[in-house]
């Protein structure tokens, strides 16, 4: 009873922040609430009983991420730009969207259905024989780090090139400029 | 932001903490929720605050690029040579029951170690390297344009 009262709590205040976000035109003010939003639903995590998601989703959503925005900020500009056009149109494909994604909820199996697809496949399977194979009571590290891992040597290569990706975006652009105008002066 | 005295001070009094807590994360992430992932994020956090409050310069004294973009690679290294190692050892790629034979659990202990740390090595260094590049970038914005 008292979970479903935070769950309706933080979805409500999750609402309002997108609500705010939508309405704001300083960006400064869009990335903070951004980061409100993200502590949300880490909060929301931690009632599905999600720790590890909550915990990355605290750390690289409200921290790293909020960070980035700001930085992006500072490169770009500091407001908004006034929208020209009527909203009609795109609130009309949000809300179709929207109602199209609610739709496909009314399919999905209940929150913590034990007969559920994904808990059919190999997730009995790791959640029995763990404690044999590693000894470790944390089983999402088991699974992560033994079970599941090519798929974590994957994700780190995604992470890798991900940061490559940035670097060669960026600050290969920054040295060329510099470079330009050395070369002018 | 050279005037802001009490961010500086709560700044030196946290960061060594952020890093000490992204440890237990890392070492701890066996025995609860955590692990590289999340130990590397809370890790570059500890230095991208420290560089949003003492600046570029000073935080790339104390963490230079150059290492930061060596350590991106690093880490898939330390993960795909963890693999490799179990194969040289007569094992499947990353089955860590070949690093202690009798005592498979064991092994799994020390691979999961050390797939992790390679994990924490490029989250860390991607996540700072990024922020360097954006930060790098003119122009410096000064407090009041916010």
């Amino acid at each position: 009873m008292i979970v479903t009262i935070i769950d309706i709590l933080l979805f409500f205040m999750l609402v309002m922040t997108a609500l705010a976000i939508v309405n704001r035109r300083r960006l400064f003010s869009v990335v903070m609430l951004a980061g409100v939003f993200s502590l949300l639903t880490a909060l929301l995590f931690v009632t599905m009983d999600a720790v590890d998601v909550a915990f990355t989703e605290a750390a690289v959503g409200a921290g790293i991420s909020t960070v980035l925005m700001l930085g992006t900020i500072a490169q770009t500009s500091r407001r908004e730009k006034d929208p020209t056009r009527s909203g009609v149109l795109p609130f009309f494909v949000v809300a179709v969207t929207g109602a199209a994604l609610v739709y496909g909820t009314l399919d999905m199996p209940n929150f913590g259905d034990p007969n559920a697809p994904a808990q059919l496949h190999v997730g009995p399977d790791y959640l029995k024989n763990s404690v044999e194979d590693m000894d470790l009571p944390n089983v999402v590290t088991s699974i992560l780090a033994s079970y599941r891992g090519y798929d974590t040597l994957g994700e780190t290569a995604v992470v890798f090139t991900a940061g490559i990706g940035v670097l060669l975006l960026i600050s290969g652009l920054a040295g060329r400029r510099r470079r330009e105008d050395e070369e002018e002066n | 932001m050279q005037h802001h005295l009490i961010l500086r001070v709560i700044t030196k009094l946290l960061v060594s903490t952020i890093i000490l807590f992204s440890l237990y994360v890392q070492f701890h992430g066996d025995f609860s929720p955590g692990g590289g992932f999340q130990a590397g994020v809370i890790m570059a956090a500890a230095f991208i605050f420290y560089g949003l409050v003492f600046g570029l310069e000073n935080v790339q004294r104390v963490f230079p690029p150059w290492i930061v973009h060596r350590m991106m690679a690093l880490g898939v290294m330390i993960y795909a040579g963890t693999g490799f190692f179990s194969m040289f050892l007569g094992y499947d790629y990353l089955d860590y029951n070949a690093f202690a034979p009798h005592h498979p659990s064991h092994g799994q202990h020390y691979g999961i170690l050390a797939v992790e740390l390679g994990v924490l090595v490029t989250v860390t260094g991607v996540m700072v390297a990024i922020y360097y590049a954006f930060a790098g970038r003119p122009p410096q914005v000064s407090d009041e344009d916010w």
